[in-house]
């Protein structure tokens, strides 16, 4: 069943007199007890979605969905949702208040919601994420603690408030390699233990791999491909999707895409990808007779499917189903 | 190489006696997790360490001891010989001056261009690490995070180094800005013959980039060989845990298996006896509590300890692992050695840290070295850092580090 969701959801700023479309059409929908992964470059507007997911943005057109229900943006309203919707955020050093204990840090939320037994509520957030025993923990200070253990604080401050999904911003990324398995391990656990839903928004693959059921692969403000993990990343249809696995350290043949993620400002027309797609530019798109689609032809918003779906002309040339 | 920082607490073993080469035209990697060393080791080679840090030991650049330069000499060594691109371009980049000028610096301080030559040469520098040459009037600003990183490289590449030492180059980068920067690296590499030491946490960056790895763990090297040998097929547990942690995708054993490593680093000034790893250790055996094992080689080949192997030390595959060590080395812990100290042991000067064990480390001490019997106390204790006046007899026996090309 669909818990959190986003319907043709779009966000804009302004950056130097022009508007950015951060978000420019994303439809996206979590499951109760799923784990997807949304995976992208920096600037592709995937933080910024996980932003407006948690209210923290206000989209310019388009809804969030909670339960079926569209947000409301009232203060009352959105404290609310927040008791179900947490956020991990990527740096556990900076998001830790260095000057409180990790009782006082894993204690907040709930004060801030007024809930009762605040002191069961910390112990037992705390040892869910895996800090046992957790008395041991409540007066310890954050530099006291090691990376691993900080962002286990963090993910606790979120369990604190029994919220039904998890919005993690790359909670591996400044882990150590060593740690990063523990973390993963956990968020799995939470999800099994507690059917938790999880959003985690990475730039790493491999992370999907390991963890998420789901996994959407977003370029330039849109969702281009998306599916089951062991189909996209095992068979990825998007030009995009092919050049981000096959960058990976292991690949044999790595297509290194040029140049930086393109400006959201300046959105290219026909398929947003055309101008450093391999595909067009090796003349294959030519071949199948889809080049001319490729640079004039924008493609529509993809629908929220559970099944495999991809936004290029040249993969449904050859898989209409796409 | 060993280095201890003094702190108010007591003395802090950061890097306990480690050996490595780097030839010409070679990359070396080395991996750990933070607080292994890894960076402290690096920054030592060119004496960038803060005063509060003793280094022993030798770092031959070309042959000639680093630790033994005059500041004239070091600073001449610095950037010409051999140099750094730090992690984080971010903060290493002066923010107020233009990328064009930082390049040139170097070129202009140690009079190896004209103003008007510099220019032309930041222009081609620029150009070898894929940025249009007018990139060179803009700030570190206006260029995005993987642009920066290439004007780190550029900086690096300034005065032909023999040696660049790179510190988690591409850590803060995505994917696709990594795979650019790694491909830049590679060829740069392999075209002018530099030598390059790269240090990451991700093994599997270091393995797609560097011929030989080193695995570093609470200051020592427990794994080393060639890249790839090391890792698809580590020996020691704890490369094996860095080299699973990050998953192939499309590897099914990996699918909704992350894996990991148990427990937390340890604490270098209250490091655990034996093994230092055995704390976290999946397959340690009760002998590993106060055993210390050195490298050994782990290739398959028997007999020969990679001490005593024939040429570079380096070539072979080695763990310090005693699940690597022949059957009767393994089996006869109990055995006392002859009663020598083990020479490599930096602990010996250190009351608090693993004093008992140095006592039981005989076993090795009759030919598991890495090194053969040849670190002299007087390279020790002769190093004339101006931080350093270890003229303790107890002063650790560090082994050299080569960086011979």
């Amino acid at each position: 069943m669909t818990l959190l969701e986003a319907r043709d959801l779009h966000v804009q700023f302004a950056s130097r007199g022009r508007r950015a479309r951060a978000v420019d059409g994303v439809n996206l929908t979590v499951g109760e007890g799923e784990i997807v992964a949304l995976v992208g470059e920096s600037g592709c507007g995937k933080t910024t979605l996980a932003r407006t997911l948690l209210g923290l943005e206000r989209p310019a057109s388009g809804t969030v969905l909670y339960g079926g229900a569209p947000l409301a943006y009232s203060t009352r309203a959105l404290k609310a949702y927040r008791r179900e919707v947490q956020l991990v955020p990527q740096d556990p050093t900076g998001s830790l208040n260095p000057r409180h204990t990790v009782y006082e840090a894993v204690a907040e939320g709930p004060r801030i919601h007024g809930l009762r037994d605040e002191r069961e509520r910390v112990a037992s957030a705390l040892s869910r994420a895996g800090l046992r025993p957790p008395e041991r923990f409540f007066p310890v200070y954050p530099h006291e603690l090691s990376g691993g253990q900080r962002q286990r604080v963090v993910i606790a401050g979120a369990l604190a408030l029994d919220p039904r999904v998890l919005v993690a911003d790359e909670p591996v990324a400044s882990l150590d390699a060593s740690v990063r398995g523990e973390i993963l391990s956990l968020l799995l656990r939470l999800r099994a233990e507690l059917g938790l839903s999880a959003l985690v928004v990475t730039h790493d693959l491999g992370l999907a791999w390991n963890i998420a059921d789901r996994v959407a692969v977003m370029y330039l403000g849109r969702i281009v491909e998306s599916g089951p993990v062991e189909q996209v990343l095992s068979a990825p249809s998007h030009p995009y999707t092919q050049a981000l696995l096959s960058v990976l350290p292991d690949s044999p043949a790595p297509i290194v895409l040029g140049g930086e993620p393109p400006d959201p400002t300046r959105i290219p027309g026909g398929c947003r990808f055309h101008p450093r797609c391999h595909v067009l530019a090796s003349g294959k798109a030519a071949e199948a007779g889809v080049d001319g689609l490729c640079r004039s032809q924008p493609l529509e918003i993809l629908p929220s499917s559970t099944e495999l779906r991809a936004a290029c002309h040249y993969a449904r040339a050859r898989q209409p189903q796409l | 190489m060993a280095v201890t920082y003094r702190s108010a607490a007591g003395d802090v073993p950061a890097v306990r006696g480690v050996s490595l080469e780097v030839a010409e035209g070679e990359a070396l990697g080395l991996a750990g997790e933070s607080g292994s060393g890894k960076s402290t080791l690096a920054m030592a080679l060119l004496r960038l360490l803060p005063k509060s840090a003793r280094v022993t030991g030798e770092i031959l650049l070309d042959g000639e001891d680093v630790l033994r330069m005059n500041w004239g000499r070091l600073r001449a060594v610095r950037w010409a010989s051999a140099s750094v691109v730090f992690q984080g371009a971010q903060h290493a980049l002066n923010p107020v001056r233009r990328v064009g000028e930082q390049i040139a610096e170097p070129l202009l301080v140690h009079g190896m261009a004209t103003q008007a030559e510099a220019r032309t040469r930041v222009a081609g520098l620029l150009e070898q690490v894929g940025l249009p040459a007018w990139r060179a009037r803009s700030y570190p600003h206006e260029l995005s995070g993987g642009q920066r990183q290439r004007v780190m490289i550029a900086m690096a590449l300034a005065c032909s180094p023999r040696l660049i030492i790179a510190d988690e180059p591409t850590t803060a980068l995505d994917v696709m800005i990594q795979a650019q920067v790694l491909t830049l690296v590679r060829s740069l590499i392999a075209d002018r013959g530099i030598g390059l030491i790269m240090i990451s946490h991700d093994l599997s960056v270091l393995a797609a980039t560097c011929d030989r790895l080193a695995v570093m763990y609470a200051g020592r090297v427990v794994e080393a060989g060639p890249a790839r040998e090391v890792f698809t097929g580590a020996r020691h547990p704890y490369g094996r845990a860095l080299a699973e942690a990050f998953p192939t995708v499309g590897d099914p054993s990996s699918r909704m298996a992350p894996r990991g490593l148990g427990g937390d680093p340890p604490d270098p000034m209250r490091l655990p006896g034996g093994c230092s790893f055995h704390p976290r250790c999946p397959a340690a055996l009760p002998s590993c509590a106060w055993r210390q094992v050195e490298l050994w080689p782990a290739d398959g080949v028997a007999g020969d300890p990679a001490g005593h192997a024939a040429g570079s030390t380096q070539a072979r595959h080695t763990a310090a692992c005693v699940h690597v060590l022949p059957e009767p080395e393994r089996s006869e812990p109990e055995r006392t050695g002859p009663g020598t100290p083990e020479p490599g042991m930096p602990e010996a000067g250190m009351p608090e840290a693993g004093m008992p064990e140095a006592e039981e480390a005989g076993p090795e001490a009759a030919g598991g070295q890495e090194v053969p019997n040849a670190p002299s106390a007087a390279n020790a204790s002769g190093a004339p850092d101006a931080a350093d006046i270890p003229d303790d007899p107890g002063a650790p026996d560090a082994r050299p580090a080569k960086e011979s090309a």
